[in-house]
């Protein structure tokens, strides 16, 4: 039970688990992935064993459980108790055990926001995330001709990881104002951050490769039959409607989306941390409102790796003094911390997904992907049926009642019928991550209280 | 490194670098699409790329609805592409 | 709305739908209020059940014969009215099956289904290997089995709201998130108005059709009511090929736990197919109040005894798991009619995880009783001031 439990071995995971190690905590890394990194620091998956990387090490003594889903999270007396897979991914032979934990920190990070277009679930549309994955970790590029669209800065690594595996970037399309309006801004709020230097490295990159970036643009439609073969863009103006006109189809056979990130926060909802515009609420040691469950990284908000890893120091921290140890103040990380939260806001207020994307989708654009729900009969059956509330509007329409549970859809039905407070509803999933009917049945030990092995 | 993997794909032997997902083979395989939707047929391959949108589903030693995305090939996986809603074998 | 209402209904889940439709047609002037959106508490939840299979010869079996037999003329009633797409409930008179896993329970299902011929259910006795035909995916350990032709099944939330589509269609209104605080009562004592949080409805009466929530409505209103809450947890598979199960199939341990007083966690196999392919597995019944946590150990319980059933279902994804409270009266039985202690309060309340089935039968008997015509069944058994609800409420 005085083992801290840390789900997720991103940056926010990883300097967790470090900060409390560091602190003498029993310290036991959950991860999905078979290495440490998470998204950002996702490492080429077929380098075979490989020699050791500083950026993603776990200090010795952490337990590390890697190819790990936690599929429950429920309460008992004095903490919490985490359900556990573990194995091929959706293999119904996984290895099930449970882990009790006074001191929890959920570290499950976000992932890409799609917004809906005609044609988006042709095979061929990416999300810019998937782009990212396939090339860092399997050496492989989603097209040969892509085109990178969405918002914010996090598009530019993105492009350079397209690059490196060997794709060649039509264009990169900012849907709002161009971030190269932060390098005008050099005392601002990234001042010191090192983020300058990274975008301006990353625009550079687009230059040598002659990839245009062009702000105030984005793809509105994917055409092909069976894959993408083109696509059209479109200039769009201050909210996001597309300008009459400046239509052009463009050859293409990748389409790569990303408009923002959403939080996954299946856990932190089940373990019942009070949210604020879907993100999980923290104080300033990154404690949950809920007594023992810390949240760090991109489940607080959107920042970037940087500051995950500060609110991950933090949390680990936090959590060793929970569980009787006396780490040293994290004076640095706070810091690190407040000054990243500054830009988390500065870059949420200067590329917001702005309304306009409603007006892209045709009647029969999907919405759900899942259960193939256009956005005519979404509108329709949500009018028809006076569907007021997340519960009531999933069984009317059945948008977001398929396999992916609402992760893709939720935000972009909620937005689209004109109330975001929806996406709350959507977001609820008491089973996290699927699991196999016989794997429900079976259980864990005989006992059902296998924790984390090694010394306690 | 030189160590490669066997695995068969709708019945084709394919040999496999450890660490390849089953949608990284399959992609390399110049396959883009690889499941149809059980409402209207529609075909479907890689979306979100890490597991959260259940689009990739493949067939993986009989087993429907696996993540290709997510699932690493293993010596002598029999994998195939799933056509809409499909029963455990 | 011209004027004030002569009802107020207080909830828009499926049972309050049901009265507000029953009312209006009957030429009532109804607001619906609900302090959240229709259809997003207890039916919600719902698997849809419109069985008869379940119940045991009494007045509960003949409320929901009743009810059996005017749904489906209801919903034909609406199609007409409000048309095909606005009405649609995705009703399916599948049927049910029944199966015993072990000779004794085989022994005891039979006996128990001739107590319910002798009411007039259909109930047909099969064997294992017709079983089999019917359900090929059900386990080889079926030792006995009863077919249920009436049983049926509805989807609660297209139901409720198609409900209340047409108590608008006729002039009436629906408020959502708007929270019933109490009644106002005139001079005499009856009721004269409800008050809500968007101000005082004047009103002839009001109809408590709150489920879980109806005793603190009902206290609210200031007169007691022991309606209590149950948790009931159901299991959503991944979308599975039509035709895996086709009926609504239980294990014959299902009927022991609905009027049971058992405290502790009971779970009954429930197994069903819906139209979009997922299967949805039932269920749990736990009294733990209003605290919705989800306890792994009560989806597993359910899980287990789902794959003994269906063995191929073992290897299926789970996608969710979601979770209600459902509305109990002491003695198990609804609680429909006037008020005495408070004239011009009515009660439609207590139909347990039975409340989508029992709705259209439950809101005829309401209006009849309203309307002082001939009741569609002796409302005496549903008596809020019967002995064993004024005991309890007295204790």
């Amino acid at each position: 039970m005085n083992r801290i439990a840390v789900i997720g071995a991103g940056p926010a995971g990883l300097a967790a688990a470090r900060s409390a190690a560091a602190a003498g905590a029993d310290v036991c890394v959950i991860d999905a992935e078979p290495a440490p990194g998470g998204q950002y620091l996702r490492r080429d998956a077929l380098a075979g064993a490989r020699a050791h990387d500083p950026a993603t090490a776990l200090p010795p003594g952490v337990e590390h459980r890697p190819d790990t889903v936690v599929w429950a999270i429920e309460p008992v007396p004095g903490g919490h108790r985490l359900h556990l897979r573990t194995g091929p991914a959706d293999d119904p032979g996984r290895t099930g055990a449970t882990v009790d934990t006074r001191a929890l920190v959920l570290a499950t990070g976000a992932h890409d926001r799609a917004l809906p277009f005609p044609g988006w679930d042709l095979p061929g549309v990416f999300t810019a995330g998937a782009a990212q994955a396939l090339a860092k970790a399997q050496r492989l590029a989603v097209g040969e001709r892509v085109l990178l669209a969405g918002t914010g800065p996090f598009l530019l690594p993105v492009a350079r990881s397209l690059l490196d595996a060997g794709a060649r970037i039509t264009a990169v399309l900012e849907a709002g104002e161009p971030v190269t309006g932060w390098l005008r801004d050099p005392a601002g709020v990234l001042a010191g951050s090192g983020k300058l230097g990274e975008l301006a490295g990353h625009l550079a990159a687009l230059a040598r490769h002659r990839v245009p970036y062009r702000p105030r643009t984005t793809v509105v439609a994917a055409h092909g039959r069976d894959a993408v073969e083109a696509a059209t863009t479109v200039r769009l103006d201050r909210d996001w409607n597309p300008v009459p006109g400046t239509e052009r189809r463009v050859e293409a056979d990748a389409v790569c989306v990303g408009f923002g990130f959403t939080p996954q926060t299946e856990l932190a909802v089940a373990a019942g941390c009070a949210m604020a515009e879907g993100f999980v609420r923290v104080d300033a040691a990154q404690a949950t409102s809920v007594p023992g469950v810390f949240a760090a990284g991109e489940l607080t908000g959107i920042g970037g790796a940087a500051l995950s890893a500060a609110e991950g120091e933090v949390a680990g921290a936090a959590a060793a003094r929970l569980v009787g140890r006396d780490p040293r103040p994290p004076l640095a990380a706070l810091r690190r911390v407040r000054r990243g939260r500054r830009f988390a806001a500065a870059l949420a207020a200067a590329h917001p997904v702005r309304p306009g994307w409603t007006t892209w989708l045709a009647e029969d654009t999907l919405v759900c992907r899942c259960e193939e729900v256009g956005a005519g009969e979404l509108r329709a059956a949500a009018r028809e049926r006076a569907a007021s509330a997340a519960r009531p509007l999933k069984l009317v329409t059945r948008a977001g009642l398929g396999p992916c549970q609402g992760r893709v859809c939720g935000r972009n039905v909620a937005e689209l019928l004109g109330d975001p407070r929806l996406a709350d509803g959507f977001a609820r999933r008491p089973i996290a991550a699927p699991v196999r009917l016989g794997e429900l049945a079976a259980g864990n030990t005989a006992d059902g209280t296998n924790t984390c092995a090694g010394p306690r | 490194m030189s160590e490669r993997l066997t695995a068969r794909i709708d019945g084709r032997e394919v040999a496999v670098t450890p660490g390849e997902t089953v949608a990284a083979v399959l992609l390399r395989q110049g396959r883009r699409s690889w499941r149809t939707t059980r409402g209207a047929g529609r075909p479907r391959g890689v979306f979100c790329g890490i597991g959260v949108c259940f689009d990739c589903l493949v067939v993986v030693n009989g087993v429907p609805d696996v993540r290709a995305c997510r699932r690493r090939v293993a010596e002598g996986d029999d994998i195939r592409v799933q056509h809409g809603a499909e029963l455990p074998r | 709305m011209p004027g004030s209402p002569d009802v107020v209904v207080v909830g828009a889940g499926v049972v309050g739908a049901a009265c507000a439709e029953a009312l209006s047609a009957a030429g009532r002037r109804v607001v619906v209020v609900d302090r959240g959106a229709p259809a997003s508490g207890t039916t919600g939840a719902g698997e849809g059940n419109v069985l008869v299979s379940d119940k045991e010869p009494g007045p509960e079996l003949r409320l929901a014969q009743v009810s059996r037999e005017l749904w489906p003329d209801l919903l034909a009633g609406l199609r007409e009215e409000i048309g095909p797409s606005a009405a649609e409930a995705e009703w399916d008179p599948k049927g049910g099956l029944v199966a015993a896993l072990g000779d004794a329970d085989a022994e005891a299902l039979a006996a128990f289904a001739a107590t319910q011929r002798d009411q007039g259910v259909r109930a047909e006795d099969i064997t294992p290997r017709r079983a089999r035909e019917l359900e090929p995916h059900l386990t080889p350990r079926v030792s006995g089995a009863v077919l249920y032709p009436d049983d049926a099944q509805l989807q609660p939330v297209l139901a409720a709201t198609a409900l209340l589509a047409a108590v608008r269609a006729r002039g009436g209104e629906v408020r959502a998130h708007t929270a019933a605080l109490g009644v106002r009562r005139d001079r005499s004592g009856a009721v004269a108005a409800l008050a809500t949080s968007a101000g005082d409805i004047p009103c002839g009466a009001v109809v408590n059709a709150c489920g879980p929530w109806s005793g603190a409505f009902a206290e609210a209103a200031g007169v007691a009511l022991d309606i209590r809450p149950r948790r009931g947890v159901v299991l959503v598979t991944a979308p599975l090929p039509p035709g895996t199960v086709r009926r609504k199939v239980y294990d014959a341990d299902y009927v022991g736990a609905v009027g049971s007083d058992d405290a502790d966690l009971q779970t009954s196999t429930v197994v069903e197919s819906t139209a979009a392919g997922t299967v949805l597995i039932g269920s749990s019944r736990e009294r733990v109040g209003f605290d919705d946590t989800m306890r792994v150990h009560v989806l597993r319980a359910i899980a287990r005894k789902a794959a003994a059933l269906f063995p191929v279902l073992e290897r299926v994804p789970v996608m969710r798991a979601y979770g209600g409270f459902r509305p109990y009266a002491p003695d198990h039985l609804p609680v429909i009619g006037p008020d005495p202690r408070l004239p011009g309060l009515w009660h439609a309340t207590g139909h347990e995880g039975a409340g989508i089935g029992l709705a259209a039968g439950t809101a005829r008997l309401l209006a009849d009783l309203v309307t002082g015509a001939d009741p569609v069944l002796d409302p005496a058994p549903f008596r809020v001031d019967r002995p064993a609800l004024l005991a309890e409420a007295t204790a």
